[in-house]
């Protein structure tokens, strides 16, 4: 067992830090407020090959390992967790499964620009009446030809306001549940295909979530992802990786105002002490550093056993459980410790409060979680 | 018993893997902890009574010496190994896992860590391959947390130290053959004058009182000891007069981990009794596991289990590595801190899956229920813990 990182890794880390400070922290606030898609940071983000982490040289990504992607994301959303997501997105939902089921024209032809940050992806899998329950979705998909005809809506799609590239699931036979889905790789200008206008929301609010629409679109068979039917396991595969992102998030949100409660607290003044002299903030800032620890080993332990080849569903339902309701108690108690003045905007805390709410929500709420957790521990013992 | 020393460079990355050493150490230790200690588990918890049959094999195998260097006659193991030991133990008996974790982590180890040759010759072979137990006598009845402000005294006199005072809640009281006793040697100079000492059971003025009853952790024996004039050779001194307070942070900064992994065995075998009640218990025509609000217990402790033993793990990794002691020690206390409120909390979810029957004594999980409280108490409350965490943060 080891839990230093290499010295790649530290270098990565660093630079990723020194990005997200000068370029991307600076507007954090602002796109909060304004809900103003930054498209911009993507762009720089994949000039330094964190479009695609983990995707091979080859195939126009960084080529690096899960713990690698995990401090990228982790980075990134300490400063800004609306850029987290962005990056989360494009990384774990769109390259990934793009790298695994893809045959190589489809790498060649799509993930390529989205490793190399040259286009933007989305992951289109939630509908209006099918959020946690996936497998219930209503969007259907006609073979015609050498084509599907799709029709549908779809919900919640982060990164949807600016997409290039859509990854959609539709259904070629609702009569077979989700034995009958089907993924598609659709790039977002085609006739058929709309999107909504941004969605102002609690937190994240910069993300670009909207909704689609799609009216007989017709998509190329060669773009299908999979065969037909393997829509689902390919989604749920996909979403075991992407709990490792959103856990990272989790971690990057958490310690941003775990940090930020610390100095807080050595700077504050009441009752003639600095508020870090009380014992009841000594034992928040305590119980926050103690649980960040335990996410962020959890949530390397995800990756690594990712990186083994290894199934890693339960270890990534552990991370991102942990991760989020973790980030959750973390900015609540900053908030806290903030006082009054941590409810205002003048300071960070207010917004990580809001954005570490989402964490326990997307890629599998964490009751999603705890039905995954509890399946495995009564049957894989 | 395995020996691990070598920690891989730093280059290598993470790595969550035991190595084929540790998996056999294990595989070795859950073996033996099945067939050899859970036999008498229940009756020993009903009878009060120690597991001196069990302890003897224990010796055998290697397991009361693991940290102290082959040269003295222990295993030479790292801590994870240790960790790893303690756990598998404590996930059967975490009576017989308290006796070994006070032996190896605070009585061979800072013997190890602070004595000199002679003394480490005289009292570690016995500790680490001999069968004979440790003690640490560091609490006394006015001086728990606040262990600064202890008053048992030791006196120089000629080639002796002569110690007189009282300690209270020794585990393996009576029972070990060596014990690391704090005293003060500079009653003006407060925690500054205090100095350790190695003292054996047989030393004249030397005295058990009668053993606690305690909520759990019954097999394992706390008692009083007695010092009246009690006189050890001068050699006895651990360290130098003046550091014993230095020697018993460190000594408790180390010995977390084994309390943090006796909590992650107990927590581990309260899932596993739970998941197996909530299989077979069958209400409303189906067993409760069917029941969302059984599985979502599970699947909370199941990740909290994870979270407890990854900072477990990785403390005990952090504490064999040089010039990391400030990290170390915050680690073992987050460990320690985490772990045992987990475990508690694992064991009361446990008990209310069992229902009715698992308030009665014939289930294990009423066992454990009462041994894992304690988890958060000894070896530094987890309000001590928390303080020893935030001191290191606005340290940083």
């Amino acid at each position: 067992m080891e839990i230093e990182l290499t010295d790649e890794q530290k270098l990565l880390r660093d630079t990723v830090r020194r990005f997200a400070e000068e370029v991307v922290g600076p507007r954090a606030k602002e796109i909060d407020e304004s809900g103003e898609f930054p498209r911009d940071f993507f762009d720089r983000a994949g000039e330094l090959g964190l479009a695609g982490v983990s995707v091979p040289d080859e195939h126009g990504g960084a080529g690096m390992d899960t713990v690698s992607y995990c401090l990228v994301i982790e980075e990134v959303s300490r400063l800004c967790a609306t850029s987290g997501v962005i990056l989360s997105v494009n990384n774990s939902l769109v390259c990934d499964p793009l790298l695994k089921f893809g045959n190589d024209e489809q790498k060649r032809e799509f993930l390529r620009p989205l490793a190399a940050g040259e286009k933007l992806g989305c992951f289109a899998l939630t509908e209006p009446g099918a959020g946690s329950d996936a497998a219930a979705l209503r969007s259907t998909a006609r073979r015609d030809g050498d084509d599907y005809v799709l029709n549908g809506n779809k919900v919640f799609i982060t990164n949807g306001t600016d997409a290039d590239v859509a990854l959609v699931f539709a259904s070629v036979d609702l009569a077979k549940k989700h034995k009958g889905i089907a993924a598609f790789i659709v790039p977002t200008g085609i006739p058929g295909y709309s999107h909504g206008t941004h969605e102002f929301k609690l937190g994240v609010n910069a993300s670009g979530t909207t909704e689609l629409a799609f009216t007989d679109m017709r998509v190329p068979a060669r773009q299908r992802l999979g065969e037909e039917g393997e829509g689902f396991k390919i989604a749920m595969a996909t979403l075991d990786g992407g709990r490792i992102g959103i856990a990272a998030q989790a971690i990057g949100i958490a310690q941003a105002a775990f940090e930020e409660a610390l100095a807080y607290a050595q700077q504050r003044e009441q009752f003639g002490h600095h508020l870090a002299d009380f014992q009841a903030i000594q034992f928040y800032l305590a119980d926050m550093a103690t649980e960040i620890d335990a996410a962020r080993l959890l949530t390397w332990k995800a990756a690594w056993t990712k990186d083994q080849k290894k199934r890693f569903t339960l270890e990534a339902a552990h991370a991102k459980l942990f991760a989020s309701e973790m980030a959750q108690r973390v900015t609540n108690k900053a908030l806290q410790i903030h006082g009054g003045y941590g409810y205002t905007k003048e300071y960070n805390v207010e917004r990580y409060f809001r954005d570490a709410r989402i964490t326990e929500i997307y890629e599998g709420t964490s009751e999603i979680q705890k039905m995954v957790i509890a399946d495995w521990v009564l049957h894989h013992d | 018993m395995a020996t691990v020393l070598s920690a891989p460079s730093a280059a290598a990355g993470v790595d969550f893997s035991l190595s084929a050493e540790q998996e056999l150490l294990v595989e070795q230790v859950r073996r033996f902890a099945e067939e050899r200690i859970r036999p008498g588990v229940a009756r020993r918890d009903r009878e009060h009574r120690f597991p001196a049959e069990v302890i003897a094999e224990m010796a055998e195998l290697g397991l009361l010496g693991m940290l102290v260097e082959e040269a003295y006659g222990g295993a030479g193991a790292d801590s994870l190994t240790y960790a790893l030991a303690v756990e598998e133990v404590a996930r059967v008996c975490p009576s017989t896992a308290v006796t070994m974790s006070v032996t190896n982590s605070v009585c061979c180890w800072p013997i190890s860590r602070f004595g000199s040759d002679r003394l480490k010759r005289a009292a570690l072979p016995g500790l680490a391959a001999g069968g004979q137990l440790g003690g640490f006598g560091l609490t006394e009845p006015g001086s728990g947390s606040d262990a600064g402000s202890l008053r048992t005294r030791a006196v120089r006199d000629g080639d002796s130290w002569v110690l007189s005072g009282e300690k209270a809640w020794i585990t393996n009281a009576g029972f070990a053959s060596w014990y690391v006793v704090f005293a003060s040697t500079d009653p003006p100079a407060g925690k500054r004058g205090l100095s350790a000492f190695v003292v054996p059971a047989d030393a004249p003025g030397f005295a058990v009182g009668e053993p606690e009853e305690k909520l759990g952790l019954r097999a394992s024996r706390t008692a009083p000891l007695v010092f009246a004039d009690c006189r050890i050779p001068a050699g006895n001194l651990l360290g130098e007069e003046g550091q014993g307070f230095r020697i018993a942070l460190a000594t408790l900064d180390h010995s977390r981990l084994g309390i943090a992994a006796q909590a992650v065995g107990i927590h581990r075998r309260a899932l596993e009794l739970a998941v197996a009640y909530a299989r077979d218990r069958v209400q409303f025509g189906a067993p409760i596991a069917e029941h969302q609000a059984i599985r979502f217990k599970l699947a909370q402790m199941s990740t909290e289990l994870a979270a407890a033993r990854a900072l477990t793990y990785a403390a005990a990794l952090v504490s064999d590595q040089p010039g990391q002691a400030e990290r170390a020690g915050r680690l073992a206390a987050q460990a320690k801190l985490y772990a045992s409120e987990a475990a508690n909390r694992a064991c009361a979810e446990s008990l209310q899956i069992h229902g009715g029957n698992g308030f009665h004594q014939d289930y294990e999980i009423s066992r454990l229920y009462r041994d894992v409280r304690v988890t958060t108490i000894y070896e530094g409350t987890s309000e001590m813990q928390r303080l020893v965490i935030a001191r290191v943060l606005l340290r940083g």
